[in-house]
């Protein structure tokens, strides 16, 4: 098991560096004068610019700037003052793109950890109980609402969801955070939708294809009744695709983020990250992003190595 | 089997596997009969009503992107998408304006109608260059192995790194220009890595499947034993899986135009007129009804016929 | 299910109702088994008896389709819907499980009666170690506890000559080679003593010369324990080494009952004359293989009359109308054909020394 997980974090040192190397350019290779570009039709003088251009090595060689923001190149009297030292930079009105993060983080911290508890624990339930009355009322009412879910985008239902539970119906706060912690529960629903409805098929499909199994056959040959077979002998086969799946959705999560702060008006990561990108301030959008790549690619260990622990097969390869 | 000079009783035909199946594991004698995959899967879909009615309405959709006159010309009201009057702005559903008008006082029929074009090209292109990407890519990975794979994996592991919208705002962002080409490409760029995961799996477990080895000791090449006996069953989940991609970067293209990092005026996108509503939502739920209803119908349509080619593509389900 | 430390051993079988001196420990009488399916009803057993005592070896013998392992999950009560049984009895010391209720007979599975199956590494599940799912008998059935459960484990496993086995208890499945696996499977089916166990092709997935050292396994644990084996296979080989008597099935009927040897020698019905003659020989060789001409019937539209006339070189019109029962051809033998008497005298082989 320890060579397992030392083998996925070994892999996972090229994807950080590709990954935040990849976003670094993707931001800094732009034609164009992100410094000049914020002052808009302001006149501002040639020193302040080259000032603010030397701030932020601008006129450096790509690669130089990109050492530099990682902490491997030292930064001029700063020394090494980079990522790895734990220095993300600052935005354009000097702010701290930690602090920017700490402030905006909790929010969004409570909705992704209420969303990813919704959805499993609603979407693992749902799904096993359509497994287990296959093609009765209750297996239909999961599969087209699951479809259903999937099928509307994120944003629509969202509004659609504000509209209806928020404005006409007053069940919910409509938006903002003055109502604490009910405020939060729109938002939440929302935002694990779509993984709830992915999860709860997937969950279906795996047991039923389970079901089918020889193990099965031998479960009841050697006289278990049906709970003790579904419960321990095709359940833990069958959450095997699901926690895989898991992983792969902390991802769509973030872009759900994004859509449901803004819709919901949520002071979270998500709309800062977008609302620097609409402000060209680049330290902050790397940064935030760079930090997410971190908790995504820590979330997708943590997932492998519970595969791993689910499925023996893995950890023996 | 057991090597001659024991006595072995002559075994059944392969049919019987999946006959076997069929009736929940008894050995079951049916007849062999002759069927290739796809020619199967296509008499399944015929009779599925849920593959019938989402790729009519796909059709439908496609009409709607091609030639939006043939949903104008019938229309009492004003068919022109930009041909707008304030006066008429936010107006109510009627039965010369069935749509209403929006905030410009434009017919929201007529625009919602012309919104289509966006959405069937931007999808449609999307899963075709993402697919021809990841097909290439991923049948090389699946099928050589080693270095190239190993690469090739890396890869796809950083670009599933960048969370999609989020990459989509920072790459459009710094592009500027946000016309259908950008749109796409971007999407593309995020978008080729689940299929290549999945032409890359296929890819390998076809590989290792006995069937291979025989056809190489018949003296198949490898381009011919790729693309004879390879490919054809391993595309079919890519192309499941691809036909569900066309409805997410529909999806996806919406919900950038809606967040303002996608498209934008003048272009018609129904993510735009959703983004428009939000001033007057209360009053006028009507702008944000229709363009979501269309949008929802056709990712619903993509996902549903997504899933009946899974089912029809499954040998394991019948 | 009331679970005792103490176990219900003694009280279970006047729970069930066994009569502990039956006549034989199984008897099943014309078993019916039938599958509703997309292209009609498939009969897969059709009137199948056979009786099994104790020390006894029974093998049924068949191709794939002849039904022989759908009547042995008949015979456990674990055919899935929509499988079902309409007719036949099934005596386990005299009590019919058929007409069981299923909770009774869950006790009566695993702890009186038991499977093994082909393929060990999908038979048994992967995420579970082969000592937890040994234990998984004791502690289920039994009640014991899990240390005490797994302690036992290791000595079934020792037992049936797993090596190493008290390091090995706590590992995978796949960790194992296919004839370890095997004897896992045994373990498993042999931990709560049953009286009757069943092996469906046990060695079908194995190399030859572990087939031999399993089925020396299954014939020496059968000598300590006294228990009815009851093997199922396609292979005449392995039949000929452990059985005392043969059922031929085929299109889910008994074509010859018969002692072992007495069927090789002189087989009395014509499809056991084709399998006889189907077999490559080395003191044949050069000659064309002699297979059975045709194929095994859709169990959904079987043959009229005698299921086996169409591919027979013994038929006359009789055959086609009247479905022949089992005739009485010896001691111990019975034929299902008409023309039994002929086809004893063509299947007279040399005696083989």
């Amino acid at each position: 098991m320890g060579r397992y997980a030392a083998r996925r974090l070994l892999q996972l040192i090229p994807v950080f560096f590709g990954a935040t190397f990849l976003l670094f350019a993707m931001v800094y290779l732009i034609p164009g004068d992100p410094v000049a570009a914020l002052f808009g039709e302001r006149r501002v003088s040639e020193n302040t610019l080259n000032e603010l251009r030397d701030q932020y090595n601008l006129d450096d060689p790509f690669l130089v700037q990109y050492g530099k923001y990682m902490g491997f190149i030292p930064d001029g009297d700063e020394g090494l003052s980079g990522v790895f030292q734990g220095d993300f930079g600052e935005d354009f009105r000097g702010r701290e793109v930690t602090a920017i993060v700490g402030q905006r983080f909790p929010p969004t911290l409570r909705l992704a950890i209420g969303a990813v508890v919704v959805q499993t624990v609603i979407g693992i339930l749902a799904g096993i109980v359509a497994a287990i009355r296959r093609n009765s009322f209750w297996d239909s009412l999961v599969l087209v609402s699951t479809t259903l879910v999937v099928a509307v985008p994120l944003f629509v239902s969202a509004s659609v969801a504000q509209l209806v539970f928020g404005l006409r119906l007053g069940w919910f706060p409509i938006a903002g955070l003055r109502n604490g912690a009910m405020s939060y529960a729109l938002p939440t629903i929302m935002l694990a939708s779509i993984s709830l409805a992915y999860t709860a098929r997937l969950t279906r499909t795996s047991m039923v294809e389970n079901g089918r199994a020889d193990y099965v056959r031998t479960a009841r040959a050697k006289g278990l009744h049906t709970p003790r077979v579904i419960g321990r002998h095709v359940l833990r086969n069958s959450l095997i695709p699901v926690i895989t799946f898991l992983g792969v959705e902390l991802g769509t999560l973030l872009g759900g983020a994004i859509i449901t702060e803004t819709i919901f008006n949520i002071p979270g990561i998500g709309r800062a990250v977008f609302e620097a990108v609409n402000q060209r301030e680049g330290a902050v959008v790397v940064g935030v992003v760079t930090m997410l790549v971190v908790v995504y690619m820590l979330a997708n260990l943590i997932i492998d190595l519970l595969y791993g622990v689910l499925d023996p097969r893995i950890r023996y390869e | 089997m057991s090597d001659p000079g024991t006595g072995v009783v002559q075994q059944g035909t392969g049919s019987e596997a999946s006959a076997g199946a069929a009736t929940g594991g008894a050995d079951v004698g049916l007849p062999g009969r002759e069927a290739s995959l796809w020619s199967d899967a296509w008499r399944q879909l015929r009779r599925n009503p849920l593959f019938v009615v989402s790729a009519l309405i796909i059709i439908v959709f496609a009409v709607m992107a091609a030639y939006p006159q043939v949903f104008t010309s019938f229309y009492p009201g004003t068919a022109d998408p930009k041909s707008c009057s304030l006066s008429n702005t936010v107006g109510r559903p009627s039965a010369s304006a069935w749509f209403g008008y929006d905030v410009q006082g434009c017919d929201y029929y007529a625009n919602v109608i012309y919104g289509a074009r966006v959405s069937m090209i931007i999808g449609l292109a999307t899963a075709v260059f993402s697919g021809m990407i990841a097909i290439v890519l991923g049948s090389l990975a699946g099928y050589y192995g080693g270095m190239l794979d190993t690469i090739i994996s890396r890869i796809t592991d950083i670009f599933f790194a960048i969370p999609t919208i989020l990459g989509a705002i920072v790459i459009l962002n710094a592009i500027g220009e946000r016309g259908l080409f950008q749109v796409t490409l971007v999407l593309v760029t995020l978008g080729w890595m689940t299929m290549l995961r999945l032409m890359r799996s296929s890819t390998i477990e076809r590989r290792d499947a006995d069937f291979v080895d025989a056809a190489r000791a018949l003296g198949a090449n490898t381009p011919r034993v790729i693309a004879r006996h390879i490919l054809p069953n391993a595309l079919a989940p890519v192309i499941v899986y691809g036909t569900i991609f066309i409805g997410v970067a529909i999806s996806v293209e919406a919900s950038l135009s809606f967040l303002g990092a996608g498209l934008q005026l003048p272009a018609i996108s129904w993510g735009l007129m959703i983004n428009g509503s939000f001033t007057r939502i209360l009053q006028a739920p009507h702008l944000l009804f229709f363009p979501g209803l269309f949008l929802s119908v056709l990712v619903l349509a993509f996902i549903v016929l997504g899933d009946a080619l899974r089912d029809a593509l499954d040998p394991r389900l019948r | 299910m009331a679970m005792s430390d103490d176990g219900w051993e003694g009280s279970q079988d006047e729970h069930v109702g066994f009569e502990t001196d039956a006549e034989h420990i199984l008897e099943v009488r014309d078993l019916h088994v039938e599958f509703p399916t997309d292209y009609g009803l498939v009969s897969a057993v059709n009137g199948l008896s056979y009786t099994l005592d104790r020390y006894e070896t029974l093998a049924i013998l068949g191709e794939s389709g002849s039904g022989k392992s759908v009547s042995a999950l008949a015979v456990m009560g674990i055919i899935e819907k929509p499988g079902r049984v309409p007719k036949g009895e099934v005596l386990l010391h005299g009590v019919d499980l058929l007409k069981m209720p299923e909770r009774k007979l869950r006790d009566v599975r695993g702890e009186r009666i038991a499977m093994i199956f082909q393929d060990a590494l999908t038979a048994l599940n992967p995420v579970y170690s082969v000592g937890w799912q040994i234990a998984e008998m004791y502690r289920k059935h039994r009640g014991v506890g899990k240390k005490e459960a797994f302690d036992r484990a290791a000595d079934l496993m020792d037992r049936v000559r797993i090596p190493n086995a008290r390091n090995r208890v706590h590992d995978y499945p796949h960790q194992f080679s296919g004839g370890m696996r095997q004897r896992v499977m045994i373990a498993m089916a042999l931990s709560l003593d049953p009286d009757v166990l069943i092996a469906d092709e046990p060695t079908t997935a194995l190399d030859v010369t572990v087939q031999a050292q399993i089925m020396k396994l299954l014939l020496d644990l059968q000598a300590e324990t006294g228990m009815g084996l009851i093997l199922i296979t396609h292979d005449l080989g392995v039949v000929a080494e452990v059985c005392n008597n043969v059922h031929v099935m085929y299109a889910g009927r008994v074509m010859e009952r018969a002692p072992i040897h007495e069927l090789y020698a002189r087989p009395a019905h014509p499809y056991t004359l084709g399998l006889m003659h189907s077999i490559p020989r080395a003191d044949r060789k050069g000659q064309p293989l002699d297979p059975i001409p045709g194929q095994p019937p859709d169990l959904a539209h079987i043959p009229s009359g005698c299921e086996f006339h169409p591919r027979c070189r013994f038929r006359r019109d009789v055959c086609s109308v009247d479905p022949p029962p089992l005739y009485d051809v010896g001691a111990q033998r019975q034929s299902a054909c008409h023309f039994w008497e002929e086809v004893l005298s063509v299947g007279q082989r040399p005696a083989q020394r």
